[in-house]
């Protein structure tokens, strides 16, 4: 597989959120404003990239029965460098993300790419496929903030674009875009709209359902 | 005691874990096609919440908060920077410890959770309980109730889920939206249902 394959394959055509179900956690709870998902989407980058490169770099020399320890130190390692680093550098939106910087250790994405990816090829291409499937999980992210606070309150980056009922303006704002539930839906249209596009994705029915009449001959 | 019950009640219905927090979703989707193995994860989840949350209370608050040290001689130290690592390694121990334990004494019920147990440790569901409970400095019989309640809370949602998607296996779905897609839109209408607990203050 070429440099480049590693990196725009999981932007579409293998995405981690709407195709291999992983990273599900944060996507949700972290898009009510774009500023914010903004900056969980490099912390995500971040760690994915590195901890790949980590975990690869070393691969040879990990012992396979105690090897996702090896893996959860590494990434906790990274994630308490990227929590630090927040609090000390932007403080508000720290406080914001609250407990999901600390989640990004159990977010499967950078798990499953440690484990499924980086354990079997070099150092380079682990860094790029971390980059690669960091920017998966981001397009889907920011599709979904950008929904959630161009409705939900009317504002991209905090810039208002709709002027709302409150402030004088037209836009009366969809509260339940701000709430949890629209992000579930942004999502599963998100994955509407990708599999419309590729049909390859589509995922085979359990059962097929026969049609209601069978042409019989009369008696 | 009416503190504890309402603080139960909370964690579950309230700011239940899945639907409101949206926390252990990779295998709260990946797992919910059968109730029964919804079940056994979901029984599972609340045996290793009600353990870890009050075990990594007890490490914050005896080694990793601000000036935790002071019986060792080290009133200035405060290491709750390294909380991240130690909760992961206190998670990963106690659900290895529960693996073995069951393994020998319950050999029913582990063959009953059989792969679910291993998966739990990178469910954030748990971690995420942790965590929650150092940002709202939870005491220690706090952090027992609010375990529970935590993993009920998940153990219901998941189990509902798995009752739906049963039923559901039989519907004409349209072609893009089957499987993930539907999945995605159900638990969206699941949560708006859970957000009616919203205006409940107790």
């Amino acid at each position: 597989m070429s440099m480049k394959e590693t990196l725009t394959g999981p932007v579409f055509n293998n995405n981690p959120i709407a195709l291999q179900i992983l990273g599900i956690c944060s996507a949700l709870a972290v898009t009510s404003s774009l500023n914010v998902t903004l900056v969980m989407c490099v912390s995500v980058i971040a760690v994915t990239a590195f901890s790949n490169l980590a975990v690869s770099s070393i691969r040879h020399h990990i012992p396979s029965s105690i090897r996702i320890i090896v893996q959860m130190v590494i990434i906790a390692s990274l994630v308490i460098v990227v929590d630090q680093v927040l609090k000390a550098y932007f403080f508000t939106i720290s406080k914001q993300l609250s407990v999901f910087v600390g989640l990004i250790i159990t977010n499967c994405i950078v798990m499953g790419r440690a484990e499924g990816f980086a354990m079997k090829n070099g150092p380079v291409a682990s860094f790029i496929d971390g980059i690669g499937n960091g920017l998966g999980y981001s397009v889907v992210l920011l599709f979904v903030a950008f929904f959630r606070e161009l409705f939900g309150s009317g504002s991209l980056f905090g810039i208002q674009i709709l002027e709302t009922v409150n402030n004088g303006g037209w836009y009366v704002p969809n509260g339940m875009m701000l709430l949890p539930p629209s992000a579930f839906f942004l999502i599963g249209f998100f994955i509407w709209g990708l599999r419309a596009w590729k049909k390859d994705q589509v995922e085979e029915p359990e059962f097929k359902i026969c049609s209601n009449t069978r042409a019989q001959e009369a008696v | 005691m009416e503190y504890y019950l309402s603080l139960f009640i909370r964690s579950v219905f309230i700011e239940n874990m899945a639907l409101a927090f949206f926390l252990g979703m990779c295998t709260f989707l990946a797992i919910s096609k059968k109730i029964q193995a919804a079940l056994g994860l979901g029984i599972a989840v609340i045996v290793v919440l009600t353990i870890t949350v009050p075990v990594n209370n007890l490490i914050y608050t005896n080694l990793l908060a601000d000036g935790a040290l002071a019986w060792a001689g080290y009133p200035d130290v405060d290491l709750s920077f390294l909380g991240l690592l130690s909760y992961i390694g206190v998670i990963a121990a106690i659900v290895q410890i529960m693996e073995m334990f069951l393994d020998k004494y319950v050999p029913a019920l582990y063959s009953a959770l059989g792969v679910f147990l291993p998966l739990i440790t990178v469910n954030c569901a748990i971690m995420g309980a942790s965590l929650f409970m150092v940002e709202r400095d939870y005491n220690l019989a706090e952090s027992v109730v609010y375990g529970a309640g935590a993993g009920t809370g998940w153990a219901l949602a998941i189990v509902a889920l798995a009752g739906i998607r049963e039923k559901m296996k039989y519907s004409d779905v349209p072609e893009g939206l089957r499987g993930l897609g539907i999945t995605f839109i159900t638990v969206g209408l699941m949560s708006l249902g859970f957000m009616s607990f919203g205006g409940i203050d107790l």
